[in-house]
């Protein structure tokens, strides 16, 4: 083998990361724009799947136009707050908040039927990472209409069920109070849910961890918006 | 000189068989346990790590001479892990769908030790088009393994295969159950065991003397 003087290594090593660098770096920000756009259909998209209502990435941007109708922000004692549009509240930054600061996002969609269901922005921490959704309540602020989650890098078959169909489905129809003011939440409970408990569902087998990620954040969630339901329940 | 000669031939079928990454080089085992529970994320990682194997070591034994044998593993290591991220940032711009089903896999792909593995052993004492091809096949050998654990695993874990139910209804009112071992990742290692016992009865000369 060829003998190299470190002054040849220094500089391949240089040359090399300057490459690298500026390929990555030149990829990452021409491709920003469309990145960008993917995220906020998909956005949009995961918004109109608690809504029960399936959208491709082509015409969701329509679909959310028509059938959300209205949007706020809420602080945690159910107040609308002024001057901030919904749709931009990143929840992965208003989650390190204290409670009393954060800015509680709430889109309301008009049906089919015209009812109205409210939906909610829910993120919380997985396995490997961060886990997130969204769920949509019927106008008594306590019946579950549909429910969304997401992922980013939870174990494929196993964590990463609870983005698929048959995990939330059964979230319609759960209640997150008891007794009317009573906030309980939904359980995610391990070896099923019995049939009549209304306010749990199946756990997923061998992704008990993420299970319980995805309990703890709906109920840390969805506490935060105890107030207003219970003052705006229809 | 012939591209398809049986010397390169051998390149691509060696892999499947006597020089199998997985069950005899015993690499790759970990993303084999990992994503094995059902069968459309291996076909998924089974492609991704087949293309990246294959063009990495095209790159790497295009520049093999100019790289310093001192620093040669933390070029591998950059090439393999730049090409994974590009590939990524293009899949997320123009196929975001896709690049959802791989998010997991990228870092995956860049540890895989094959990869590592056949740039190491192969690409960096190879012309480029020999290279090309041991990276393919390894990926297919590779690919072959995953694929056939995931089908049994999800067959017999969760009743389907790529996601449609198999076993008919009136098996489970019969009283059959899915096995909850095959989810568990240890049932993964205890079927590659069973495969690599299965091949060296067939292939004496793979079973070490003494």
């Amino acid at each position: 083998m060829k003998n190299f003087s470190n002054t040849y290594i220094f500089t391949f090593s240089f040359v090399m990361v300057v490459v690298v660098a500026l390929l990555l770096s030149t990829a990452a920000m021409k491709l920003k724009p469309f990145q960008d756009k993917n995220i906020e259909v998909e956005k949009k998209q995961n918004i109109l799947a608690s809504l029960r209502i399936k959208s491709t990435p082509e015409n969701a941007v329509d679909l959310y136009a028509r059938y959300i109708t209205e949007s706020y922000v809420l602080n945690n004692k159910g107040e609308k707050k002024e001057g901030i549009d919904a749709f931009t509240v990143e929840m992965k930054n208003e989650v390190g908040k204290p409670a009393d600061e954060r800015s509680l996002p709430v889109f309301v969609g008009t049906l089919d039927d015209s009812a109205h269901a409210y939906v909610v922005p829910l993120r919380g921490k997985g396995l490997w990472g961060p886990i997130w959704g969204y769920m949509s309540f019927q106008s008594d602020m306590n019946t579950v209409y549909g429910a969304v989650f997401d992922h980013q890098g939870e174990t494929p078959g196993l964590g990463a069920e609870i983005s698929t169909e048959w995990f939330q489905k059964p979230f319609s129809g759960k209640q997150i109070f008891e007794d009317s003011t009573r906030f309980v939440s939904i359980k995610v409970l391990k070896g099923g849910a019995p049939k009549d408990n209304i306010h749990a569902v199946d756990a997923i087998s061998g992704g008990t961890i993420t299970s319980k990620a995805l309990e703890a954040m709906l109920d840390s969630c969805l506490v935060q918006y105890r107030a207003y339901f219970i003052l705006n329940r229809h | 000189m012939n591209i398809f000669s049986s010397k390169n031939l051998k390149l691509l079928t060696g892999p499947l068989n006597l020089q199998n990454p997985v069950t005899v080089q015993i690499l790759g085992i970990c993303s084999a346990l990992a994503v094995t529970v059902k069968l459309k994320p291996a076909i998924v990682m089974g492609i991704s790590v087949t293309v990246v194997t294959a063009f990495s070591n095209l790159l790497i034994s295009l520049i093999r001479n100019y790289i310093p044998p001192r620093i040669r593993i933390i070029v591998q290591l950059v090439v393999v892990a730049t090409m994974v991220i590009l590939v990524d940032q293009v899949l997320r711009a123009f196929v975001y769908d896709v690049s959802k089903q791989l998010s997991v896999y990228v870092g995956l792909i860049i540890t895989n030790c094959i990869i590592m593995g056949r740039l190491e052993a192969y690409a960096m004492g190879n012309s480029p088009w020999p290279s090309f091809l041991d990276g393919l096949g390894n990926g297919a050998g590779y690919s072959m393994i995953l694929i056939f654990v995931a089908t049994i695993r999800e067959l017999l874990g969760s009743g389907s295969i790529l996601g449609y139910h198999i076993i008919p209804q009136s098996f489970y009112a019969a009283g059959y159950a899915n096995n909850g071992m095959m989810i568990m990742p240890a049932m993964a290692l205890v079927l590659v065991g069973v495969i690599i016992w299965v091949q060296r009865s067939f292939n004496k000369e793979l079973i070490e003397k003494d």
